[in-house]
């Protein structure tokens, strides 16, 4: 059986982005129920907004689709487009550094954590600063209440109206993108519906769209409003409508609870277990928290082939590191070059699919840059590397190439890497004796039954003093297969 | 205070690295592992969507003259081809190689309900997915999966970039990804991951496979790095990225190396702004690349058993806009290029301007048909099983 600590480590990790080298000395007595409780203490308060634009003008613009219409229209305005697409980018690059802030720094760690969830869940790739923030704070103020009103939420914010086309979406030309996706993707998945269902679907979602203030707006004069027969169902329904009959269905809670326990406990489903949380996420009319409790107050979640059986994703190993290691960055740009090479730049993911998760973020290329992340942040060792390049971003500029190479420049002279608080982690382990602080701190680090023996991080290890022997073992055992997991 | 990893690393050094040498990688010294006249392929990808119709221009189509009257290339210019075809005049070598008969264009490629989007749409060509499916492995990845079970080479798929694509990202295997074989070499050969992972033992499913990847990448990185210095390429390269890939992809070609697929990407053609002028930029790094590089393959008599494949996420619109460059279209044009081309020049008719889909080429060919066409043909492989489907074969190969 897994040991108090390790118990308590495993709790940090799934509920949060990780423990706190400062609190690492005292995991080893804190009940577990009560960090569990702590967590939802400090989760419960509605979250700040991470703010980097006032309104839909000030960042200002639509997509890049609708940049190419707007530059149709006026050629001569082209300047002034390209400097807001630009201005876009930043946008949500700040959104993506400041929000990576958080997870590290919020004691809100469940709220954060489960934000992180659905921000792969309901997956958009829109290049306007200002809706991405938005739609953020709708989740992150949801992230914990009830299913039905986050899936409501997000459905009418313009981030994924116009991702998924609903713009388009009038009376007599349906669009349906969003009628499909809503159903495979974000309540029922495959299987379950029909061709029809998705076409009849889609008329009822007609004429939801929103403003050039960023507002939803229900455009009345372009929805039908002819009968409809969806999922068994008829009448003249409007998207609301859909999404309750969605909603309705218990196919959706088994789908939202498999997801669920797929990124907090487990890639191997165990069916009778999500099957029973998925009755009682029915029967409570979807409130997440009561889900999320039976999960980490039940015994199950802490049986051993559940604790250190995931592979982190690229957000939670890099956050995961910086939680441990406090650390002030020289710039942000290993940050955002890390999030590129490892494959999960938050607001990009891949598809409407979200990031698959698993094995699949792992090959050579990316295990290895994963295993040099500690030696670049603690040794400014310069790693020089070339990101993709995003067509959807570039939008056609060279900008982004010759950005990309001032920035590799930039972050080679530099050294792309931070000034790591030592002090906190020397105070956590002050109490153990030199031979035990191999093992100490891979405890302390490492989820994993077996791990790296104590004697090659010692022979890997500076020896000159305990200060460079700490300094040395921890970046040593972060630079393990074994670290990558949680 | 500061210190590097590589300062405190105190044992081995290169002068004993060989005695520390994990078995698996003495696995592969002294042994033949593929015989002579083995086939490969090479996958150049045109990242952002490159214009088709001004690559293999319609020469005589009034319909593309009257939608493009400042960005369409006058027949005059263009590399004469047939009466209907001409090249984009910025690829000489691909002229030559058309004469020769190495060079096959396939017309009006694509898939039903395109997608518009860059990155969707490289998704759904990468995982050979239809548009309305979301796989996450890609084409590569899957013939890897196929051919590699079991197999203790994980080099038979390599992309030359700091990343790899989802092409060659497999269920069980993976391609590998680097720019340069030295510093694969370099990075991998720490003697803290050979030790830890040779006194690594059986763990969890997941621990292990990290570990498998590991040992994988240090022996493939020992591996790649010892046979690109082989034989290598003698032939001057232009100093373009693209042909310096191309020439760390000859040296292996010339090697003894496993590598069935190659896989190396040139952009940005995504030229909604001042089209000519990007799309020449990029056609002379790509033209001059080439020739030096099927130049090389020659020489070395390797020309017969290599297979070049160009592809781009998407064609663009037949109208050209207003800062005189096109948005994101549809079908598209492919080349292939080789010493064994069963079909030469224009495999099928130039597309069809005046039967278009609100303003954009109908595809007549799914790329789906293009891969299992290299997969069963060139590759010998099962394509059935990789693409999920049967499509039919084309001819060319």
């Amino acid at each position: 059986m897994a040991s108090n600590r390790i118990k308590n480590q495993h709790l940090l990790w799934r509920a949060g982005f990780g423990p706190m080298a400062e609190n690492a000395a005292s995991l080893d007595d804190f009940p577990t129920q009560k960090l569990w409780e702590l967590l939802i203490e400090t989760s419960v308060k509605k979250p700040a907004k991470i703010e980097v634009a006032r309104s839909l003008s000030d960042g200002l613009v639509k997509g890049v689709g609708e940049v190419i219409r707007l530059e149709k229209k006026s050629p001569e305005n082209k300047d002034m487009k390209k400097k807001r697409r630009m201005e876009n980018k930043e946008g949500i690059a700040s959104l993506n550094l400041m929000w990576l802030d958080t997870m590290i720094n919020s004691e809100a760690q469940l709220r954060e954590k489960m934000s992180f969830f659905w921000h792969g869940h309901f997956a958009t790739r829109v290049i306007n600063s200002y809706f991405q923030q938005e739609l953020l704070q709708i989740i992150r103020e949801n992230a914990l209440g009830n299913f039905g009103e986050l899936l409501r939420a997000v459905s009418k914010s313009p981030t994924m109206l116009q991702f998924l086309n609903n713009q388009q979406n009038k009376k007599g030309h349906p669009n349906e993108n969003f009628a499909r996706e809503v159903m495979e993707l974000f309540t029922m998945g495959r299987g379950h519906y029909t061709e029809d269902d998705i076409k009849e679907a889609a008329r009822a979602f007609t004429g939801w769209g929103f403003n050039m203030q960023g507002e939803f707006v229900f455009r009345r004069q372009v929805h039908d409003e002819g009968n409809k027969t969806v999922l068994g169902k008829s009448g003249p329904f409007d998207g609301d409508d859909i999404l309750a009959i969605l909603l309705s269905k218990k196919e959706t809670a088994q789908f939202i609870t498999r997801k669920i326990y797929r990124f907090l406990v487990n890639e191997n489903i165990d069916e009778s277990r999500v099957k029973s949380l998925a009755d009682d996420f029915y029967q409570s009319g979807y409130e997440i928290l009561p889900l999320l409790n039976a999960i980490f107050t039940s015994d199950w979640f802490y049986d051993e082939k559940n604790i250190g059986s995931k592979i982190k994703s690229p957000i939670e190993l890099l956050a995961g590191i910086r939680r441990y290691l406090p650390m002030s960055l020289d710039n942000d740009e290993a940050q955002m070059l890390f999030q590129k090479v490892l494959g999960q730049v938050l607001f990009y993911p891949p598809n409407v699919a979200g990031w698959p998760g698993g094995t699949s973020w792992i090959d050579s290329t990316s295990l290895m840059v994963r295993l040099q992340v500690p030696q670049v942040y603690s040794a400014k060792e310069a790693i020089s590397l070339t990101p993709k390049i995003d067509d959807d971003l570039a939008m056609g500029t060279k900008m982004e190439e010759t950005v990309r190479i001032n920035r590799n420049k930039a972050y080679i002279n530099r050294g792309g890497a931070a000034d790591i608080e030592w002090d906190l982690i020397f105070k956590a382990f002050e109490k153990v004796k030199r031979p035990g602080l191999v093992e100490a701190i891979s405890l302390s680090l490492i989820q994993s039954p077996k791990t790296v023996s104590a004697d090659i991080i010692t022979r890997f290890s500076d020896e000159s003093s305990r200060e460079a022997f700490i300094k040395s073992a921890v970046i040593n055992i972060l630079s393990t297969p074994e670290y990558q997991m949680c | 205070m500061l210190f590097k990893r590589r300062e405190f690393i105190q044992t081995g050094s290169l002068a004993s690295a060989s005695l520390m040498l994990p078995k698996f990688l003495k696995a592969f010294e002294n042994k033949q592992l593929v015989p002579p006249g083995n086939k490969v392929m090479v996958v150049i990808q045109f990242s952002g969507g490159n214009d088709g119709l001004n690559t293999v221009i319609p020469i005589n189509n009034d319909i593309y003259y009257k939608e493009r009257p400042r960005l369409g290339i006058p027949a005059a210019n263009a590399l004469s081809l047939t009466s209907d075809a001409g090249l984009n005049p910025a690829l000489t070598a691909f002229k030559e190689l058309y004469d020769n008969g190495n060079l096959s264009i396939l017309n009006s490629v694509g898939y039903p309900n395109p997608d518009r989007s860059h990155f969707r749409s490289m998704d759904i060509w990468q995982s050979a997915s239809n548009a309305n499916e979301y796989v996450s492995t890609g084409w590569v990845g899957r013939y890897l999966d196929a051919q590699c079970k079991g197999c203790d080479k994980p080099t038979q798929a390599v992309e030359i970039d700091d990343m790899l694509s989802l092409a060659l990202k497999g269920n069980s295997q993976k391609g590998l990804a680097f720019t340069d074989p030295r510093r694969l070499y370099s990075s991998s050969n720490e003697n803290f991951y050979k030790e830890i992972s040779n006194h690594h033992e059986q763990s969890e499913a997941a621990v292990d496979y990290l570990y498998k990847t590991m040992r994988d990448t240090i022996s493939s990185a020992k591996y790649i790095f010892e046979q690109s210095k082989l034989r290598p390429s003698a032939q001057t390269y232009p100093s373009t990225k693209l042909a310096a890939n191309l020439k760390t992809i000859a040296s292996l070609i010339m090697s003894d190396i496993n590598t069935k697929v190659y896989y190396v990407s040139l952009g940005s053609f995504d030229t909604h702004i001042n089209q000519a002028a990007q799309q020449t930029r990029l056609f002379t790094e790509l033209n001059d690349a080439i020739k030096a590089f099927t130049a090389d393959l020659k020489k070395n008599n390797r020309f017969d058993d290599v297979l070049i494949m160009t592809f781009s996420e998407f064609g663009r619109r037949v109208s050209q806009n207003a800062s005189n460059g096109t948005d994101h279209g549809t079908a598209n044009n492919m080349f292939f290029i080789g010493g064994n081309l069963k079909q030469k020049g224009l495999i099928n008719a130039m597309p069809n301007l005046g039967d278009l889909n609100s303003g954009d080429l109908k595809h007549q060919v799914d790329f789906k048909a293009v891969y299992a066409t290299l997969l069963h043909n060139w590759l010998n492989a099962d394509d059935e099983t990789i693409l999920g489907k049967k499509y039919p074969y084309l001819d060319f190969v």
